[in-house]
């Protein structure tokens, strides 16, 4: 009786540590975590999973959408990103984390017209059930994680924002991304491993 | 003949009268138009905005940052309005800090202050750096909106999600003690 007792009390003790890991912004991923492995659906009906990628060093995932006008001022920046680094071994991998029942702009339709209206070179992903981005602890589009494929798995090394203009590309002074892919590129720390910018909060 | 000379000139005033009011009116309206049009948007930057995130008096302030683009925030921003003027003679004031992009404050912000005939006080955040100041409004805010900062000379608290009216007015209640 007594096992049976503590072993009610241990579920409900992780029952309710679960619950809590859920609970919106300020959890998820740390700088050093493993990140979860997914199989999203594309833009092109295939699914996508990190292993797919067998030469990659790692990866610019980027939580965004259609819908919001942060992310839409990124969008040809995160293009940029995706051209530079994946020959280099960081692709972008995208994934749409709204609910499209309350966004319907980001419904698997709308995403692939942008994605074609744009030309996106890289996938576009639906999390599907949203069960992927409270994993990460992205709050909002756009959301950006930097992992790097080591031998424990792929590790968090950057969080946050894509640079520091969201208004204009050119008078960016500071390419976050960027600089933390370079520092890993070059086998270094990166110095600014947190950021953060405003953007739109996930639509559950 | 003496008649119809009189009914001219009365028609005449009458006429002349009748013309001087209309454009009057139409010069009051279109002044009141272009005051309304006009009514200037306080815009800050960081630096600019810190002035109304702290208190040394014994007001309390409901800061909510917002956006017309963002859903979540127009949904809640009655709720605000309603506390604004529930709670005015209880020495609380709303203050609603916009985050639209600057070349939208003439399509989209102001005619949006205006439609809903907004009578909190709004100004707008324009402060690309937001790396340097989300971090200052609070620590644990990733820079999701909307977001709200209730505080008062003694204390304060920090929201990043949305409220209904009872749960803001729940969360405001303890600092009128």
């Amino acid at each position: 009786m007594k096992k049976a007792l503590n072993t009610f009390f241990a579920i409900i003790t992780i029952v309710a540590l679960s619950s809590f890991t859920n609970f919106g912004g300020g959890h998820g991923y740390h700088i050093g975590d493993i990140a979860t492995d997914f199989e999203l659906e594309n833009i092109d009906g295939k699914t996508v999973s990190l292993s797919d990628y067998k030469t990659a060093k790692g990866f610019i995932i980027v939580f965004t959408c259609n819908t919001c006008p942060y992310a839409v001022a990124y969008e040809d920046r995160v293009e940029a990103l995706n051209k530079k680094y994946a020959d280099k071994g960081y692709p972008v991998i995208a994934i749409m984390p709204n609910n499209t029942d309350v966004k319907p702009g980001d419904n698997m339709e709308a995403m692939q017209a942008r994605a074609k209206a744009k030309g996106f070179t890289f996938p576009y992903l639906m999390d599907e059930g949203q069960k992927i981005y409270p994993q990460y602890g992205a709050t909002k589009t756009p959301h950006v994680y930097v992992l790097e494929r080591t031998k424990k798995g792929n590790q968090v090394k950057y969080i946050g924002a894509i640079d520091d203009n969201y208004k204009d590309a050119k008078a960016v002074n500071i390419k976050y991304v960027e600089d933390a892919v370079d520092a890993l590129l070059a086998g270094k720390e990166v110095k600014e491993p947190k950021t953060r910018a405003i953007g739109c909060s996930i639509k559950v | 003949m003496k008649y119809v000379y009189i009914i001219c000139v009365l028609l005449l005033v009458s006429c002349n009268n009748n013309g001087t009011t209309k454009e009057q009116d139409q010069q009051v309206a279109e002044v009141e138009k272009e005051l309304i049009v006009d009514s200037p948007l306080e815009v800050y930057d960081f630096d600019g905005l810190q002035k109304f995130l702290t208190t040394t008096g014994d007001k309390i302030y409901v800061v909510n940052f917002w956006a017309t683009w963002c859903a979540p925030c127009i949904k809640e921003l009655p709720y605000f309005e309603q506390l604004n003027k529930n709670y005015k003679n209880k020495n609380v004031e709303v203050l609603l800090v916009s985050l639209d992009f600057p070349s939208k404050y003439e399509s989209k912000l102001k005619p949006y202050i205006r439609e809903k005939g907004l009578k909190s006080k709004v100004v707008a955040l324009d402060d690309v750096d937001s790396n340097s100041w989300i971090p200052k409004v609070n620590q644990n805010w990733t820079g999701a909106i909307p977001a709200t900062l209730i505080f008062n000379k003694n204390k304060r608290k920090f929201y990043e999600r949305s409220f209904d009216y009872e749960q803001l007015e729940r969360e405001v209640k303890p600092f009128l003690k």
